[in-house]
Parts: structure tokens; C-alpha cells; sequence
């Protein structure tokens, strides 16, 4: 076993304390609501403030896997307990940890029934979370990224809304076809290597173009589900909708983004050649997804639905920023990915608190809440304005990285990416004054303001807008030598097994 | 001057904001503007001692705060420069923004989101001091966008009216579009400079003359796609056409925030941007061609739009955009200088008209409706004197601000060449319109009968003194703000030693136009504007004074000219039915409805049908009865057997 640097297994920790907090959660009796609360609470603080000594004692000068712990785990076919992370990851494990506390206090109130089981389905989905993130071991990686899906899916069949049966199934099918693909090129991986699962073995390794080829398409299709990206996107609509609030959060705040560290952490290192090669029609999907999923939120009439819609639209800027493969669009993207978290995160927290009380998402149903609710119209203004990436929000960083580097690596990517702000523009404000402006509705006079709990989740995520708007150093710094080692892998020129589709995409967006 | 003095002047507008954001609602309440006037007061001071230190001295400050964004070779700091072009704006910004805060504290008295008005505001001079004083595209371009976000808060104050809250959203998105080339502009500069801060771009301008980029299939020069590109970003911000059309509806906001966001200072910022990216923009004759062109066209347009409103605000927002296009028409002939100072005497003049509506409104209980105005003169004469003063400013009256600041302009372009001349044909028409509408504006509003309401008329009272001083000083600056930059020619035939001031001042920023006429040249082409500003009271005096049944018989002998006129050329109907419209229709009936709804849904729910059903058709082979499995069985023996004897065969 490798020791890290503090001293002790601050990775195992965050895996599995809520893990092993789940199942002591399980011990109380479920009558006894108010302290299943209080412990899911004081857990998912708990683990919080254990990831905070990674952001302090990350080593920011290296690009080499830290916190490191490593076992033997199932000698007969070599999978270990090997975790650790990098600059790509370790932001990640603490956007994770903090997620989860804002959705126990998001849920106080909201949940009213098996509140014992809901509880226990977040901390479970919180380790597996982490453990995604961590994991260095094929094996390990796969029974968290599968075991992730189980209490999601109960999350949006149990406690979702009228149409959560058809949601919560989609879902996990959808996932589950995608992982399936990847499952086989691990094992194809684990084959060829002769008998290896260590991520870091896999990735030092040299493989045939062509095999490369394969293998890109087959972890594309579980990491552009998860993504999603264009055109696997229409789960997530459903998903989101259907979704008690904590499980939309989770969804869009770290569950999408593996999709994404998927690219960075295997796609990309793994097969460089096969990425180089596809870069541009990922690009391009990127671009679509971007300005399509931004045109169907002009025509949505749900309030979740379109923040759901406008997460295909962002999620679309990362990936064209990560296949833009120089350091603005991967570093962009990483930290675009990070905003899409806190911000979209933010908004169905924000939509979650005005949904307990008018038990409505229709757009139609509200107007006029900036004179009955001003401090949390001031709220979703902040979230507002981050989404739609104002200079001074963090926002703004990602976008213009992520168009920068996209711009670099193909002008028109660039260019038609930057139309996806102005549409972004359009949706969200047109959504802020259908329900924050104009006249009060009669069903939403009287609503009380947020309370001192509701502010309490909202307000770290409006810190962290300001605050990465203003300095997004704190947080780019953690990237800079991890991205440049991802970079360095990829080789420039072009590489040879193109296929047809790409051929004709190049040539296509060439011509411009 | 140090730094962190420096660092004052944004600094105290932004922490009046946050103290007024956040403890306005509870704490502070109606002594918000306690907040708001000290902190802006002592920015204008500490912004008046940097001026003077950049006059007195030339001591021109440029410093980084810290490291703001670094990505690869990406590196941007927060820093800021104080040179002789900001320092201009500094005056018009903190001098205008002091004195519209004063005057608003007695405007918006009574107001129940008195508390987020003075927030705003103090907000906005901070975001529109970040602009000017950035050193870099990055910063300049988050002032940009901030002061765009202020604009939509004030535009969209009133939000529980629907006009106000659509008004607020279409002032963003167009302006947005206007951005959307104003960023690719940043981004190209970056990639062929290598850094966004001015002091690395622009004296490495040079190396951009003469690389071409790819577009759609021809080479184009550099120069003139980048100076384009920032371009755009002006037309929005600065509301030239095609992207006027924000500005009129921005009206629905409070008439200070008109004053000094819609008038004075950020419609102003595209201009600055041109001016400070001269280097740039001097590489590409073309692009200075479009900048002149838009200028020239938009400076008329809007003032044919002007002759005909009938809402006070409006004629004077029109009127606006039609300075807006004198200062671009500047820019664009190379008198960048002469931009600028035309934007500085503009910020006096404008902010003083409309502080002046806003007091007329205050007096008229609201009413916007010239129509209904009509001798007011006597009721508020404060008012009444300081708006004439504003409007023969505008005219161009010699001795008044506007008459210095446009001359310089008309001259410049006139001697700048061949287009020079038609540019300033057009230049000089739209002077005559110019004097037409402020003087209609003025007759219809201040002179005659009173033609509102009797209950109108016992309200008729002049602003109480916290909205009178404002505006004296205004008036002040609408009168002499031009002494500073008196033409040669005018100071030579005086007999006087040289005025101009603030010409050899910019300089040093922007250049010198090249010109060549001679004096005498000039003097004449000044007494042909001089005639048409005249000729164009005159007009206004005959149709509004002295005979005021000629319009409505002018109106029904042009019909055509006057219809396009008071229905704004039908802009704003031809965008919504052209670009609105269909982009709501496309995203409803076939993204929604038939792309994602149909096509990409059919196949993820199809797929699992279809494997429903062929389970279900499995299924029915599973019946239980004997006799259906001896059958299938024996059907299985027999293909077992045609496959032995065919694969033997």
C-alpha cells in the first residue's frame, strides 16, 4: 500500500463513509424521521468537510495521481483497490461531497415519504459518486459507474412525479445499453494487456490505430449517453422532470459530467489517435447539441424540462471545448463542466424551493414572484446571469475558454458555438420575465420567501458563481499541469484510418 | 496618483452597490441615496485629481491588479489604464453619474424599490468605470457586458409592466448580437497577437496589415475583419442601425437612468471602443469606410424618425442615435479626436434634455405625450431656460457646446476626401433636421397653450431644487463644456492664441486626421451649418408657432415619407415577423415537435418496442398445448436435416 500525503486514506474516506453512513441509517427505526434527517445531515457535512484537505493540499505542480491508495483486491484476475486523483478529477470529488449536503437540505421538507430509504439513497449515490472519480481500476471504475445507477434509478421511481415509471426506466436502460458497449472494451482492454485492469497501465500503453477506432466508439457510446450528448440527449428531459429535486440535482450536477470525465480520463489518453481523428465530428455534434438544445428551450412550457434542455445546450460547449484538444477548450471544459454544476445545480435547487409550494412547474402558473419573493428573485437572477455566462460570473470563463479554444482548433465551431450565447440569452431571460415579471399570478400571491435553511443551500452555490467569475485561477491552477499532459499525448497531424463520416465532416466544415 | 487611489474610483460605486443591495430592503430604505451620492462624490473627486494629472501633466498611469484568467499561452490580468482618452470619459462618466444620482434622489422620492434604483445605479458607474479604465479586451469587454446588465436592471425597473420587462429583454439580446461579433473580434486579436492587453496589442498593430483569414472561400484582410468584428459590438451598444432599434424602447425606464445610461455614457461606449481601438481600425480602409457609412446613414435615419414622434422621450432618443452617428461618422473618416469630443459635449447637452423631460414629466403626473404638453414655460422655468439652452446646444448655435463638437466633425469629414464631401452633405441635412425636431420639441412642450387635462394643469409645479441644480450645472456644460475645443480657425480670426484644448490632448491616443482645405474653407462650411440650424428653427417656429395646422396638412401631402417616419420604417415589425416569429415557429413545429418529438424519440422508445413485440411473438410459441410443440419440433428435426444433407452436398 502507497501512502499519501496526509496521512492517512482521505479518498477511501469520502468513498465510503457515506456508504457506511448509508447502512447506519438503516439501523434507525423509520418512525424516528427527525434524526434520520439530522444524520443524513451531519454525515454529508462530514464528508464535505473531509474532501476540503484535498483542496488545500493538492499539489498543483504535478500531473501525477495523488492521495493515492493502493491494494490487492481480486488477485485471481487482477483488479486492485487503486484510487487516486489529478487535477482532472479532484475538483470533481469536492463538487460531489458538496452537492450532496445541499440536497439533504434541499429535501428537509419535500420528502414525505420512505424518507428513511431516501436519505440512504443519496449517501449511496454520493460514495459511488466519488468512488467514479477516484477509481484507477477498470474493475472497480465499472461497479461504480453501475452501481451509481441503482439508487438514482430509485430516486426518480420512487419519489418522482406522475410519469416517474416511464422516466426512471428510460434512464437506466438508456445508461445501462451505452455502459454495455464499454463494458466490452474493457474487457477487450484488459485482454489485450494481458491481464490488466490499472487505468494507468492501460493508458501508458500504445494501441493500433484502427483498434483505437473501435474502442473510441465503444466508450463514445456510454459516455455520449451519459453526456448526453447530441443525439442521445432525450432521456435526460424526462429524467430531470420526473426527478424529485435532490435527484435532479445530482443528475445535472456530477452524474451528466461523468460522461465528459469519461472523454478526459480514457477516450482521450487512451486512444489519442482515434480522438485526433474524430475530434472533428465531435465537434460538430458539440455544436449541434449547442444550438439545438438552446432552440428547443424557446419552445418549452416546463420549467424543468427547459433547464433540462439547457444543460444539453451547455453540456455541448464542454465537450466541444474537450475535443478541441488544445489547453483553452480542455481547460474551459473542465471548468465549464464544473459551472454547469454549481449553476444548473443551482437553478433546480431554486426551482425545487418553489415547487414545495405551488406544486406546479408550469411557466404559466408563476409571473410577478420578484414582487411576492424579491430575496429569491435576487437569487435566480445570480444563477440567471451565470447561466447565460456573464463577464464577472463563472460562466463567462468557461464560455469564452471553450469558444477561444474551439475557435482555435476550427473557426467555424467557434463561430457557430458563439451564437449558442445569444439564444442562451434569449431562453433564459424570456423564462426570468415569465416568471419573475409582469403582474402577480393569483397562484403565487402570498408564497412565503425563501427561508434561512433554502438560502443556506443556495447561497455556497452563489459564492462559488462570484467567486470563480472573479478569480477562476483557484480552480484553473488545479488544471493546468494535468491538461498539459493530456495535451502532450495527443499527437498533431493527422492520423491515418479515418473514417468515412469524419472524412466528409471535415471536408464539409473545411470549406468554410 | 497611486494606484490604489486609482482603484478608488471603480471601487466606491461598487461598494455603494453592495451595501445598497443588500441592506437596502431592510435597513436603509429610503436614505439609499445617503449611500449612493457620498460614494460617487468622492469617486468624481478622486477621478477629477486623475484627469488633472493626466492634463497638468501627462502623467498617464497603467497598472495590473492581478493574474485574472490564465489558460496555456491564455494570460489576462485585471489592471487598469488612465490615459488621455479615459480620462476624457472620466470626466463625462463620474461628472454625469454624480449629478444624475443628485437628481434622482428627488425623481424616484416615493418609489418602493427606491433602494434598487440607487443599487443599480451605483452599479452601473462601476461596470461603466471598469470599461473605460480597462487596460486589456478581456476587461473591457466584462465592463461591456456589465454595463449592458445594468441597462436591462433600470430599462426593466418598473418589471411589474410588461412594456418595461420586454423593453429590458430586447436592449440584452439585440445587444447580444452586436457581442457575438465583438467576442470572435477579442478571440482573433488574441490568436495574432498573442495577448489581449493594449499595451502589447496595439503597438503591435502594424504586424496585423497585410495577413488575410479564410472566409467562406476568399482570403479577406485581417485588419478588416477584426476592426469589423469590434465593430458589431459598437452598433449594438451604441444602438446604430440595424441595431437601433433596443434604444427606443430603452425609454421605458426611468427617465435618469435615460439620462445617463441611454444618453450620456453607455450608449457612448462603442464610440470609446472605436476611438481606443484606432490602431486597429486605421489598418483597414474599409472597415473605416462601413464605420463612416453606418455613422452618416444612421445620423439621418434616426433624425427623420425624430421629426414625427410625439412622445417626448422617444424624439429624444432618436435624436440619440442620431449623435451617436455624427461621432461614428468621425471615427470613421479618421477624427477620432473629433468623436470623442462630440461625445463629451453630447453627455452634457443629452443628459441635460433628458433630465429636462423627466422634470416636465414629473410636473405632467407621467405624461410622455407632446401633444398634450404646451406652455409650460411659465409653470417651470428652471426647466424650461435649461432645456433651451440644451436644445440650441444640439442645434448647433454658435458658442454652445454641440456647435464646436459637430463643426469639428462636419469639418473633418469634409476634408477628409472624396467621400468625405457626400458625408458631409449628409452631415449637414441632418444638422437642419436636428435644429427641426429639438426646436418642435421645444415649441410643442414649453410654448402655447396648455392642451393636457384641467387636473394636469393645477399639478403643474417646477422640480423640487435636488432635481433644479442638476440641471443648472448641466446647463452649464451644455454652454461651455466646447470651450475647450474651439477650432483654430475660429480662435485665428478672433485674433486669440489657440483654444483647442482637448484636440492636441487626444492626440496623443488617437492620432491626427490628415486634412486638407483651407481655413477659409472651414469658416465658410460653418456658416452653411450655422444657416441650416438656423433655417431649421425657423421651420420648427413656422409649423409649431405660428401656424400649427401646417403639419397635419404636411403629413396628409406626404403620406408615405410621413407614415415611414412615425412608424419607424416598420423596423421593429419587419424583425419580429422575419427573425422573431420564425425562430419560435421552427423550435415549436419542428425541433420540438417533429425533430426531437417524432424522429430521435421514435427510435429510443421504438427500439425497446420492438423488442417488446418480437418477445411478445416469442411469447405465443410458448402455448402450451402438446401438439404445438410436437410441431415445432418437428419442423426443427426437419431443417436439422436439410442443413446436414446441404452442407454434405
Amino acid at each position: 500500500m502507497i501512502m499519501n500525503s496526509l496521512g492517512y486514506p482521505v479518498l477511501s474516506t469520502l468513498i465510503f463513509l457515506p456508504i457506511a453512513g448509508a447502512l447506519l441509517l438503516g439501523l434507525i427505526s423509520r418512525k424516528r424521521e427527525g434524526l434520520i434527517k439530522a444524520g443524513a445531515l451531519i454525515l454529508s457535512l462530514a464528508v464535505f468537510a473531509a474532501s476540503l484537505p484535498i483542496f488545500f493540499n493538492f499539489d498543483k505542480t504535478t500531473a501525477k495521481m495523488q492521495f493515492v491508495e493502493w491494494r490487492t483486491w481480486i488477485p485471481v484476475f487482477h483488479a486492485d483497490y487503486l484510487v487516486g486523483i489529478d487535477g482532472i478529477s479532484a475538483l470533481f470529488v469536492l463538487l460531489s461531497a458538496l452537492i450532496a449536503v445541499l440536497c439533504v437540505l434541499i429535501s428537509w421538507n419535500s420528502i414525505k415519504t420512505r424518507v428513511k430509504e431516501f436519505y440512504m439513497a443519496i449517501l449511496l449515490i454520493e460514495g459511488a459518486m466519488i468512488g467514479v472519480f477516484c477509481s484507477l481500476d477498470f474493475f472497480l471504475f465499472y461497479i461504480f459507474w453501475e452501481a451509481m445507477l441503482i439508487p438514482m434509478y430509485l430516486l426518480i421511481g420512487v419519489w418522482g412525479g406522475p410519469n416517474r415509471l416511464y422516466a426512471a426506466i428510460k434512464f437506466f436502460l438508456y445508461t445501462l445499453a451505452g455502459s454495455v458497449l464499454m463494458l466490452v472494451g474493457i474487457i477487450f482492454l484488459y485482454n489485450y494487456a494481458g491481464g490488466d485492469f490499472n487505468i494507468l497501465h492501460l493508458q501508458a500503453m500504445k494501441y493500433p490505430v484502427s483498434m483505437q477506432m473501435w474502442l473510441f466508439w465503444a466508450f463514445f457510446a456510454a459516455f455520449a449517453v451519459k453526456v448526453p450528448m447530441f443525439p442521445f440527449h432525450t432521456w435526460l428531459p424526462d429524467a430531470h422532470t420526473e426527478a424529485p429535486t435532490a435527484g435532479s440535482v445530482i443528475l445535472a450536477a456530477v452524474l451528466i459530467k461523468m460522461g465528459a470525465y469519461g472523454f478526459l480520463r480514457f477516450s482521450i489518453p487512451m486512444f489519442p489517435d482515434a480522438a485526433s481523428a474524430m475530434a472533428v465530428p465531435m465537434m460538430a455534434l458539440s455544436v449541434v447539441a449547442i444550438i439545438y438544445g438552446a432552440v428547443v428551450c424557446l419552445a418549452q412550457t416546463d420549467l424543468k424540462r427547459l433547464i433540462a434542455y439547457s444543460s444539453v445546450s451547455h453540456m455541448g460547449f464542454v465537450t466541444l471545448g474537450i475535443f478541441a484538444l488544445n489547453s483553452q477548450g480542455v481547460e474551459g471544459g473542465i471548468l465549464q463542466m464544473l459551472n454547469h454544476g454549481i449553476v444548473t445545480g443551482a437553478l433546480f435547487l431554486s426551482i425545487g424551493i418553489i415547487y414545495d409550494r405551488t406544486h406546479s412547474r408550469q411557466i404559466s402558473d408563476y409571473g410577478g414572484a420578484a414582487s411576492v419573493l424579491p430575496v429569491y428573485a435576487g437569487m435566480f437572477m445570480i444563477f440567471t446571469l451565470a447561466s447565460i455566462g456573464l463577464p464577472g460570473t463563472n460562466g463567462f470563463i468557461g464560455e469564452f475558454l471553450i469558444i477561444l479554444g474551439g475557435f482555435t482548433a476550427n473557426r467555424l465551431a467557434g463561430v457557430l458555438a458563439a451564437t449558442g450565447i445569444i439564444i442562451g440569452a434569449a431562453y433564459m431571460l424570456w423564462l426570468y420575465q415569465r416568471v419573475f415579471f409582469t403582474g402577480v399570478n393569483p397562484k403565487i400571491k402570498g408564497l412565503p420567501d425563501i427561508n434561512a435553511r433554502e438560502f443556506i443551500a443556495l447561497a455556497p452555490m452563489a459564492l462559488l458563481v462570484f467567486w470563480i467569475g472573479v478569480y477562476p485561477n483557484a480552480l484553473l491552477g488545479f488544471l493546468h499541469p494535468s491538461v498539459q499532459n493530456l495535451i502532450g499525448r495527443f499527437h498533431p497531424g493527422p492520423a491515418s484510418g479515418l473514417s468515412a463520416l469524419s472524412d466528409f465532416i471535415k471536408t464539409l466544415f473545411a470549406r468554410a | 496618483m497611486t494606484a490604489n487611489s486609482l482603484l478608488l474610483i471603480p471601487a466606491l460605486p461598487l461598494l455603494a452597490f453592495i451595501i445598497n443591495i443588500t441592506l437596502g430592503k431592510g435597513i436603509i430604505k429610503d436614505k439609499a441615496h445617503l449611500v449612493s451620492i457620498p460614494a460617487l462624490a468622492a469617486s468624481w473627486a478622486i477621478a477629477m485629481l486623475a484627469v488633472y494629472n493626466v492634463f497638468s501633466r501627462g502623467n498617464v498611469f497603467e497598472g495590473n491588479l492581478y493574474t485574472w484568467v490564465v489558460s496555456g499561452a491564455f494570460r489576462v490580468q485585471v489592471g487598469f489604464l488612465v490615459d488621455q482618452l479615459t480620462a476624457v470619459m472620466l470626466v463625462v462618466v463620474t461628472s454625469v453619474g454624480l449629478l444624475v444620482n443628485i437628481y434622482s434622489a428627488g425623481y424616484m422620492r416615493g418609489d418602493k424599490g427606491f433602494y434598487r434604483f440607487f443599487a443599480y445605479l451605483s452599479l452601473f458607474v462601476f461596470s461603466m468605470l471598469m470599461l473605460i479604465m480597462a487596460n486589456n479586451f478581456l476587461q473591457l469587454y466584462f465592463g461591456w457586458e456589465a454595463v449592458g446588465l445594468c441597462s436591462y436592471f433600470l430599462i426593466g425597473f418598473w418589471y411589474e409592466k410588461k412594456s418595461a420587462a420586454d423593453a429590458g429583454k430586447k436592449a440584452f439580446i439585440v445587444n447580444r448580437f452586436g457581442d457575438f461579433g465583438f467576442g470572435l473580434g477579442i478571440m482573433l486579436i488574441f490568436l495574432y497577437t498573442g495577448s489581449l492587453q493594449y499595451s502589447n496589442v496595439f503597438p503591435a498593430a502594424h504586424s496585423l496589415a497585410g495577413q488575410t483569414v479564410s472566409l467562406f472561400g476568399s482570403n479577406v484582410p485581417l485588419p478588416t475583419v477584426i476592426a469589423l468584428l469590434l465593430f458589431c459590438g459598437a452598433m449594438g451598444k451604441s444602438a446604430q442601425f440595424p441595431l437601433h432599434v433596443w434604444l427606443p424602447d430603452a425609454m421605458e425606464g426611468p427617465t435618469p437612468v435615460s439620462a445617463l445610461i441611454h444618453a450620456a455614457t453607455m450608449v457612448t461606449a462603442g464610440v470609446f471602443m472605436v476611438a481606443r481601438c484606432s490602431p486597429i481600425f486605421n489598418l483597414s480602409p474599409v472597415a473605416m469606410g462601413v464605420v463612416a457609412i453606418t455613422g452618416a446613414f444612421t445620423a439621418l435615419f434616426a433624425a427623420t424618425i425624430a421629426l414625427t414622434q410625439n412622445d417626448i422621450k422617444r424624439v429624444i432618443a432618436y435624436s440619440t442615435i442620431s449623435q451617436l452617428g455624427y461621432m461614428f461618422l468621425a471615427c470613421g473618416v479618421g477624427a477620432y479626436g473629433a468623436g470623442v469630443f462630440h461625445l463629451y459635449t453630447h453627455g452634457f447637452f443629452k443628459a441635460l434634455l433628458f433630465l429636462g423631460a423627466g422634470s416636465v414629466m414629473h410636473a405632467m403626473s407621467g405624461e410622455l405625450d407632446l401633444r398634450k404638453m404646451g406652455g409650460l414655460k411659465k409653470y417651470m422655468p428652471v426647466t424650461y431656460w435649461t432645456f433651451l439652452l440644451a436644445s440650441l446646444s444640439i442645434s448647433g448655435i454658435p458658442g454652445f457646446a454641440g456647435f464646436f463638437s459637430k463643426d469639428e466633425i462636419l469639418w473633418r469629414a469634409y476634408s477628409s476626401g472624396p467621400l468625405g464631401k457626400v458625408l458631409w452633405a449628409v452631415g449637414v441635412l441632418t444638422a437642419l433636421l436636428t435644429a427641426f425636431y429639438s426646436f418642435r420639441l421645444v415649441f410643442m412642450a414649453f410654448h402655447g397653450k396648455f392642451r393636457g387635462s384641467i387636473e394636469q394643469e393645477r399639478h403643474l409645479h417646477e422640480s423640487p431644487m435636488s432635481m433644479g441644480l442638476p440641471l443648472l450645472i448641466l446647463a452649464v456644460g451644455a454652454v461651455a463644456a466646447g470651450w475647450v475645443g474651439i477650432s483654430p480657425v475660429i480662435s485665428e480670426s478672433l485674433g486669440m492664441g489657440p483654444l483647442d484644448k482637448i484636440g492636441p490632448f487626444l492626440a496623443t491616443v488617437v492620432g491626427t486626421p490628415v486634412s486638407t482645405g483651407a481655413p477659409t474653407t472651414e469658416l465658410a462650411l460653418m456658416g452653411v451649418s450655422v444657416l441650416m440650424a438656423l433655417l431649421g428653427i425657423l421651420l420648427a417656429a413656422y409649423m409649431y408657432l405660428w401656424k400649427p395646422e401646417a403639419p397635419e396638412a404636411l403629413a396628409r401631402t406626404f403620406r408615405l415619407p410621413y407614415k415611414l417616419s412615425f412608424n419607424k420604417y416598420y423596423i421593429d415589425e419587419i424583425y419580429d415577423n422575419a427573425i422573431v416569429k420564425p425562430t419560435f415557429w421552427v423550435a415549436k413545429n419542428v425541433i420540438v415537435g417533429v425533430t426531437d418529438g417524432k424522429w430521435i424519440e421514435g427510435i429510443v422508445n421504438g427500439v425497446p418496442k420492438a423488442i417488446g413485440s418480437f418477445g411478445q411473438s416469442l411469447r405465443k410459441l410458448q402455448s402450451g398445448v402438446t401438439q404445438h410443440y410436437a410441431d415445432i419440433m418437428a419442423l426443427g428435426v426437419l431443417i436439422f436435416i436439410a442443413a446436414a444433407l446441404l452442407l454434405r452436398l
